[in-house]
């Protein structure tokens, strides 16, 4: 499937008013997310969360960055996607650049994405931000 | 009779939460329960009129602050049938208790010594153990359960021999509810071997009825924050001949008798245990809440209880897609369950947006998990406040869960 754009995720959340339809569409969009072949769920790709786990994975073409990414509970590759709208295929200064903190309290959710739920959505943030900058 | 749930809700404030416009339906209890309003109000009252360090002061403060502290003692003794105050150690919680065994356990235990525990423990009675085997050479001798959670007895006493110093086990499981039939387990072990034994109470306590003496185990430990106290608390009970020989824990103020530069001699019981300034207000809101719960018929508590357990287990073999993991004949308090619309995370967070709180994930017993081949399971744990109808909800919730995840 062709990636999904931060701002045609904030459109579609924007549509909806409660927040079963806003969760209905996160694990639509988990559903739709490539798993991540067994072989590659390394423990060197692991971020153990202590509620669920993801593994990220990631490549460089050209200038751009390319992650995959996966998660053992639908709802955090849900998130995962939403991440990756704003990471994915971009370069290192882009990744850099962006300002997920506004993204995160324009999709409010924050509190799903904050560092005390333990799902490992944060851990995976700092981990790509970590890589961009090093990539600089 | 039986419990009157309402006026006991009417006593935690904290239920009257609403979580996302949601009345709160509070499940975690085997994590940690609420208070009542007598603790808290014991607490504040402590740190707002008697606030104090103890033992030493000659004012009055001080001599008050002392009296509620010792006098905390007194209550936990009574509670749990002590010989005397004196086996009463406060500690920070059951973790610290464990370790507190562990770690003299560790400086007697040699190789060819075996310490038994079970494939149901808490890492807080695992961890402790075998780094204590490992520290010691001593080897860790883990006792299986059945696949329904329950433990294997047979297996258990066929573990049983001279080698075995240690025994150290759960009295309720707080990853499946199992009661462990403690009892008749501890007579089993003493007429097999000269073990020492050590009960995990932290899931056993609050379900009443424990007295360490009829039980004639050697060590019993429990943290407040489980039996509607404070957190930051807990308690090491043991028996006075083997307490008083017991290798000291942490050093310094408080629990020395005489001091030179080059040497030390020990204070007697407890003090030898509890080196420093203790968690004052925290025994004091532990004092509370025992008196709080003492107020109540044990019996109807356990009625109510049961109640619970049975509804939540009707209402989990009737639900299509779920499966309960852990299904002792004995349990209490705890229902776990996987589902096969989604993994464990996933029905924890669509629960918490229905403003119920329950637990997901490994429970503090990684090793448990795998041994049931489960990835971690949703946890439901039941207090002496909740209802039948907040089941019903929880499973009314479980229903949108379901649908959501498909
Ligand atoms: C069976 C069991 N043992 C030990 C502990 C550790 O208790 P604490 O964290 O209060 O020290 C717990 C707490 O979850 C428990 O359930």
């Amino acid at each position: 499937m062709s990636q999904i754009s931060t701002q045609e995720i904030l459109d579609d959340l924007e549509f909806f008013d409660n927040w079963e339809e806003r969760y209905k569409y996160i694990i639509d969009l988990g559903k739709e997310l490539t798993p991540m072949p067994e072989s590659k769920r390394t423990p060197e790709r692991l971020v153990k969360g202590c509620q669920s786990d993801v593994w990220l994975d990631v490549d460089k073409q050209d200038d751009k960055l390319i992650f995959h990414v996966d998660s053992d509970a639908i709802i955090v590759r849900g998130l995962l996607v939403l991440v990756m709208a704003a990471y994915n295929e971009k370069s290192a200064q882009q990744i850099v650049d962006f300002d997920i903190e506004g993204y995160f309290s324009q999709l409010d959710l924050e509190r799903h994405i904050s560092p005390t739920r333990g799902n490992g959505l944060r851990a995976i943030v700092a981990k790509i931000q970590a890589l961009a900058k090093a990539g600089l | 009779m039986s419990l009157n749930v309402d006026a006991i809700r009417a006593q935690f404030p904290i239920l009257a939460r609403k979580i996302d416009g949601n009345p709160l339906v509070y499940l975690d209890n085997a994590a940690t329960t609420q208070k009542p309003q007598a603790v808290i109000d014991a607490i504040s009252h402590y740190y707002t009129h008697s606030n104090s360090n103890v033992h030493r002061g000659a004012h009055t403060l001080a001599d008050e602050a002392t009296r509620l502290f010792e006098g905390a003692r007194d209550t936990v003794a009574e509670f749990i049938g002590a010989a005397s105050r004196q086996e009463v150690i406060w500690t920070s919680g059951t973790t610290e208790a464990i370790n507190i065994v562990a770690h003299g356990m560790a400086k007697r235990l040699r190789s060819g010594d075996t310490v038994l525990v079970t494939e149901m423990e808490h890492h807080a009675n695992l961890v402790t153990w075998q780094q204590a085997c490992l520290n010691s050479g001593a080897q860790l001798i883990v006792s299986p359960i059945k696949d329904n959670g329950e433990l294997d007895i047979d297996a258990f006493t066929a573990n049983l021999s001279d080698s075995v110093k240690m025994v150290s086990m759960p009295h309720v499981s707080n990853a499946l509810g199992t009661i462990n039939p403690i009892t008749t387990l501890i007579p089993l072990i003493r007429a097999k071997t000269s073990a020492l034994i050590m009960i995990d109470g932290a899931q056993g306590i609050a379900h009443g009825g424990v007295n360490v003496q009829e039980l004639d185990c050697d060590f019993y430990a429990f943290s407040a924050h489980k039996i509607f106290g404070p957190t930051g608390m807990g308690v090491l009970w043991g028996k006075k001949a083997v307490l008083e020989a017991w290798p000291v824990w942490l050093t310094g103020g408080e629990m020395i008798s005489t001091v030179t530069y080059q040497q030390s001699t020990w204070g007697e019981l407890p003090n030898r245990l509890e080196a420093g300034t203790p968690h004052i207000a925290g025994a004091i809101g532990l004092a509370a809440a025992i008196k709080w719960l003492s107020e109540l018929d044990m019996q109807d508590v356990h009625q109510h209880e049961q109640l619970l357990m049975n509804t939540a287990t009707e209402y989990a073999q009737a639900f299509d897609g779920l499966t309960i993991v852990g299904n002792a004949a004995d349990k209490i308090g705890v229902l776990s369950f996987v589902m096969d619309a989604g993994h464990p995370a996933d029905i924890g967070f669509l629960l918490d947006k229905q403003g119920i709180a329950i637990r997901t994930g490994d429970h503090c017993a990684q090793p448990l998990m795998n041994r049931l081949a489960v990835p971690g399971t949703a946890r439901a744990s039941f207090s002496i406040y909740n209802t039948a109808q907040e089941i019903e909800t929880l499973f009314n919730a479980l229903k949108k869960v379901q649908m959501m995840l498909a």
